[in-house]
């Protein structure tokens, strides 16, 4: 194979070679290559294939804009990334990357054959195409946009890295370690202030890197840089950060970094993290980005052979790579003429220098002369050929307008160059604006929103002279806004390469454009015609243009489109490119992982577990858990052998005959204290408080202002002014913060403390007709026999020998009490109380048990029997309104016209005909269920479960006119058959409420 | 992520501290019978939804748990000033509100 690697060119160590397989294929490149700048090297061009019409492509640019060369990579399980730049990625030693987007081969690929459909798929084809017949979308057309959408293989195993997460605070930001970035650098650190300096390259240097003969200082650039990097690598207060993109740029100077720490290394080290996202707060930012070479746009010009001058510029500098033997270059910009000089200083043969323009600097002339150079001013490309490879192009003079004879220069390599595009991606992150150079036809930096300054070829500079200057510029503003003075740094520049150029549409041709294939969004295969298409079907707006056409959706988020697209849509609308506007930049600058957004936040660290002081002693006992809210929850308890179904009936079957024990712990609590105690409870909660006396309770419930029910649960009178509150397990926190709010900014006046005690007691609800027999003995201070210790009463006590508030309610509704101890005594008590409670064999009973218990007595959950529509009325516990209160929160949404409302759903009770049914949550309740579709649908099914104590199906649903429907059959509709039901009550067990009352 | 001035710790503290809570200088009235249902609805559901500067309250949440108020622009999502609850709204100017 031939070897395109040029002697003593390049900063790769060619005396380290390292092996890696593209495709299958073993290639040897250099330390310091790039998977392309490698391939390069070995004669490779061929490296992925379009994305509509499977166009053979090879790189099209040597840095992170790349729209073409995506590769795979891989090294061991979990370890595979699509997409991968391959004008990014590093080498190393076993390497393995394969192509994308292509079957069965990258060089004979089937789906090639849409480029000789190519009339289909215009702009908008997936809008036109896959519109009719309607049964065609299911089995053909969503399966065929599945296929093809997206480019690469998407992982299927669990990733093993880990990624890392920082915060970092500094001075001064700089963006870009380019020329204008290090002159900043210098300039900012002499102050002593704190600066980090980052660069998403595997080196610093920017485009010094590729423009060796230039000499600043009196030393060659490489020295200089060298030079430059030392010193500032050597003072204390600045950090230089390789690897590292600015992905985005966010409010007050929050810059968001992702700095790849092992994607490049041969041998992964231990424990250390793949990527670290950074998330920076800087005073003052300095963005040094540089600007992207534009590509021309004519027939062909996408081939493998086919890139930016500045490319290979940079592949035979930085990377000691020629693109090929005989490049021609065409452009217009004075730029691309140094990429032939070069090229040819190197021992290229250089067919032909083309310009579009016509008047061309004599010193650029006479050095092309000089080479031997034949140089074609004022001419335009009209096509190329060659399929895996260019082999030639096709170039006319244009005179006075006028595309004239064609002729053919054969080349390997075809170097184009449409000038310079200002970077100005984080920059316009900031929202800052831009100002519409019509000169240049490039925007520039407006007007700024945030404490930043742009330096050097990312506000439009060009030369290395005035970049740097511009650099040491906005340093030096940068640090004088934090209040320091700095000495100037100058620079003396010599060979510096300066020039200029023009834009263009799409280049003139003498052939018909509708049949061209000239490209401008690479990747997503848009071309000039797709644009021109778009805006003769009516799109106005940029906006509309891309999404019409894709253009600038690929992954180079339209580094490489978003101009010429522009250009051209500004030129079929007749408009001023302003007026036409300009896609959002939007974060991150660069593709980047999951994995890196995620940080730590992945597996248990998801988000945490909460977990109860019993809940190591359910583990030990074989529960089964369930989340609620952040807790985990003991679901049941199941033995060996036994189902869920099984398990649970026995728990409920215990409870009501004997006496079952529930880890209550997650209930939200809450102790509001004060002298107003009383009147803040009265506001809040809808029940009178003031006649409940100290020792007793009372179901409190909980509306918003809108007169929805927000919360309930047993609230105890412990002192005149102390209440022991109890929320909803999910709902604790909203309470507090709702009772906070109603406290500090339209009550400041009460005397009210609130504390969350949520996580400062164990509760364990005992149940069942034992519940007193059992606990009766190990309670002191307190008598607790029926006529003592009524139901709903609260008392402090010892139990087992823990301090302790003991309630006496129940939410199953046999015999119940409540014991809270203090947290760290939760377990102790548990066992004490399995303990005493095995002569009455006590069951352990999980939420699901919980849950069939209380829907027997029609009790309701809050957020699943509620939704946040329903009223205390439609619920159907009018009864805890105090109705003499003047106000309490919701009062007087109680009495709106939608409130008051006649056939608001209404919660019912749902017995099935069929008792063995069990409806589904959720399902939906009907009439009649023989009207035609689609059904008026009048309530849903909101609890529903099998009750052991009933031999019977029981559910609860919420019905429109629910509560006039008593007695009514409706209809619950499921997949295959319907279920019949009757409209009943909700409480289904033990109506009159004599189970309480056990002695 | 924002940054925001709590007016009780006097700290400039990142967003992550804080919740949002809704429109600002909305009094519940002191005795809600006496509205009318179209005043009742306004005073529940209707909002300003300013486009530019927004009196809106926020809470310190996982710092001091105190709610207060601030001056937003929402076209910029810039704060412009922070005050304690109860406070009267201050006076901005245009000028002030475009920076």
């Amino acid at each position: 194979m031939t070897s395109f690697r040029v002697k003593d060119r390049g900063r790769v160590k060619a005396d380290r070679p390292v092996r890696f397989s593209f495709d299958g294929v073993a290639y040897e490149g250099c330390e310091g290559d790039t998977v392309a700048s490698a391939l390069l090297a070995n004669g490779v061009h061929l490296m992925g294939r379009g994305f509509k019409y499977h166009r053979p492509r090879g790189p099209v640019t040597a840095g992170s804009e790349e729209p073409n060369a995506l590769i795979g990579t891989s090294r061991g399980v979990g370890r595979f990334e699509p997409n991968t730049r391959a004008t990014v990625q590093e080498i190393y030693q076993g390497l393995t990357t394969e192509s994308q987007n292509k079957w069965p081969s990258l060089k004979f690929d089937v789906g090639a054959i849409n480029d000789r459909l190519y009339m289909l798929f215009s702009a908008g084809f997936y809008y036109k195409t896959f519109m009719w017949p309607r049964s065609f979308w299911d089995k053909v057309y969503e399966p065929f946009i599945r296929r093809a959408a997206g480019l690469g293989k998407a992982p299927v195993d669990v990733d093993p890295d880990h990624y890392a997460s920082r915060y970092l605070y500094c001075d001064v930001l700089i963006v870009g370690a380019g020329p204008s970035g290090l002159a900043a650098a210098l300039a900012a650190a002499q102050t002593g202030v704190n600066v980090v300096v980052v660069d998403e390259h595997a080196e610093m240097g920017g485009s010094l890197l590729s423009e060796p003969s230039v000499g600043i200082n009196g030393k060659a650039a490489w020295d200089w840089l060298e030079a430059t990097l030392d010193e500032l690598g050597r003072l204390p207060n600045v950090r230089l950060m390789t690897r590292t993109t600015a992905i985005g740029y966010y409010h007050q100077n929050m810059i968001a970094l992702c700095q790849k720490l092992t994607d490049h290394l041969a041998e992964l080290p231990t424990d250390a993290p793949r990527e670290r996202m950074w998330r920076v707060r800087a005073k003052q930012v300095v963005l040094g980005q540089g600007a992207i070479e534009r590509p021309l746009v004519f027939d062909g010009n996408d081939r493998p052979g086919v890139m930016l001058a500045s490319a290979a510029q940079t592949y035979l500098n930085r990377y000691g790579v020629k693109v090929g033997n005989r490049p021609v270059i065409l452009t217009s910009h004075d730029s691309a003429w140094y990429a032939a000089f070069d090229l040819a200083d190197a021992g290229a043969k250089v067919g032909a220098i083309v310009d579009t323009r016509n008047d061309i600097q004599a010193a650029l002339m006479q050095q092309a002369k000089a080479r031997g150079i034949e140089t074609l001013t004022g001419h335009t490309a009209t096509a190329t050929s060659g399929r895996l490879r260019v082999k030639s192009v096709r170039v006319n003079p244009v005179r006075g307008g006028r595309v004239g004879k064609a002729r053919t220069i054969d080349c390997d390599a075809l170097l184009m160059s449409g000038g310079w595009t200002p970077s100005l991606h984080l920059f316009s992150h900031t929202k800052g604006s831009l100002h519409w150079d019509a000169e240049e036809n490039v925007y520039l930096p407006g007007q700024q929103t945030e404490e930043c300054h742009i330096a050097g070829a990312g506000r439009g500079l060009w030369g290395i002279a005035a970049v740097l200057e511009d650099g040491v510029k906005a340093g030096t503003a940068a640090v004088r806004a934090l209040g320091h003075s700095c000495d100037a740094v100058r620079f003396d520049v010599s060979d510096d390469r300066t020039g200029n150029g023009v834009t263009h549409k799409e280049l003139a041709t003498d052939r018909s454009p509708g049949r061209a294939k000239a490209f401008i969004d690479f990747q997503n295969d848009v071309t000039a015609k797709d644009i021109r298409l778009a805006v003769r079907e009516g799109m106005r707006s940029i906006e509309h243009v891309k999404r019409y056409t894709t253009n600038g959706m690929a992954t180079d988020q339209g580094k490489m489109s978003n101009m010429n697209g522009l250009m051209i849509a500004s030129d079929a609308l007749q408009k001023e490119a302003p007026q036409v506007g300009l896609t959002t930049f939007r974060p991150p600058y660069t593709p980047t992982t999951f994995g890196t957004f995620a940080g730590y936040h992945k597996g248990s660290h998801f988000e945490l577990t909460r977990k109860t002081p019993i809940d190591s002693w359910a583990e030990e006992h074989g529960a089964a858990f369930e989340p609620v809210a952040l807790w985990r929850r003991a679901w049941y308890f199941p033995k060996a052998g036994e189902t869920m179904h099984m398990a649970v009936s026995r728990e409920c079957k215990a409870t009501r005959e004997s006496i079952g024990i529930f880890d209550a712990s997650t209930l939200g609590k809450i102790e509001v204290s004060g002298p107003d105690a009383v009147e803040f409870m009265n506001r809040m909660y809808t029940n009178p408080w003031t006649k409940l006396a100290p020792g007793r309770c009372r179901y409190g419930l909980l509306l918003g202002e809108d007169g929805f029910i927000r919360d309930d649960g047993v609230i105890g009178r412990m002192r005149d002014d102390l209440f022991h509150v109890t929320t909803t397990t999910g709902g604790a926190a909203r309470v507090l913060n709702m009772m906070e709010d109603y406290l500090q900014t339209e009550w400041p006046d009460l005397k009210v403390w609130l504390t969350s005690t949520t996580e400062e007691w164990a509760t364990i609800a005992l149940n069942g007709p034992n519940a007193r027999k059992l606990l009766a003995p190990l309670v002191e201070g307190v008598d607790i026999s029926a006529d003592a210790f009524p139901h709903m009463s609260v008392a402090e006590c010892t139990v087992a020998g823990f301090s302790s508030r003991l309630f006496r309610i129940s939410f199953t509704g046999e015999l119940g009490f409540e014991v809270n101890v203090p947290a760290r005594h939760g377990r102790a008590l548990w066992k004490k109380l399995m303990q005493a409670g095995r002569q009455y064999d006590i069951c352990p009973y999980g939420t699901e048990t919980m849950h069939v218990l209380r829907a027997e007595k029609g009790y309701i959950i809050i957020g699943q029997d509620t939704d946040g529509t329903v009223t205390p009325q439609d619920a159907g516990i009018g009864w805890a309104i105090g109705k003499a209160k003047p106000d309490f929160v919701g009062k007087r949404s109680l009495s709106r016209p939608d409130i008051v409302a006649r056939d608001r759903k209404h919660l019912v009770g749902l017995l099935t005909d069929d008792p063995k049914i069990v409806l589904e949550e959720g399902a939906q309740i009907v009439t009649d269920p023989n009207q035609p579709l689609p059904m008026k649908m009048i309530g849903h099914v909101t609890s529903s479960y099998w009750s052991e104590a009933l031999g019977r199906s029981i559910a609860m649903a919420l019905v429109a006119g629910g509560h006039e429907k008593m007695d009514q059959t409706l209809y619950i509709p499921m997949p295959g058959h319907t279920v019949a039901a009757k409209v009943t009550g909700t409480v289904f067990y033990d109506p009159a409420g004599e189970r309480l009352k056990v002695e | 992520m924002l940054l925001i001035h709590c007016p009780y710790c006097d700290d400039t503290l990142p967003e992550l501290e804080f919740a949002y809570a809704g429109e600002a200088h909305i009094a519940r009235p002191s005795d809600p019978s006496e509205l009318s249902d179209e005043e009742w609805r306004d005073f529940l559901f209707i909002r300003s939804n300013a486009r530019g500067v927004h009196a809106e309250r926020w809470r310190h949440i996982h710092g001091c748990a105190r709610y207060f108020n601030a001056l937003r622009d929402t076209v910029s999502d810039k704060f412009l000033r922070t005050y304690k609850a109860g406070e009267p709204r201050p006076d901005t100017s245009v000028q002030e509100a475009v920076k």
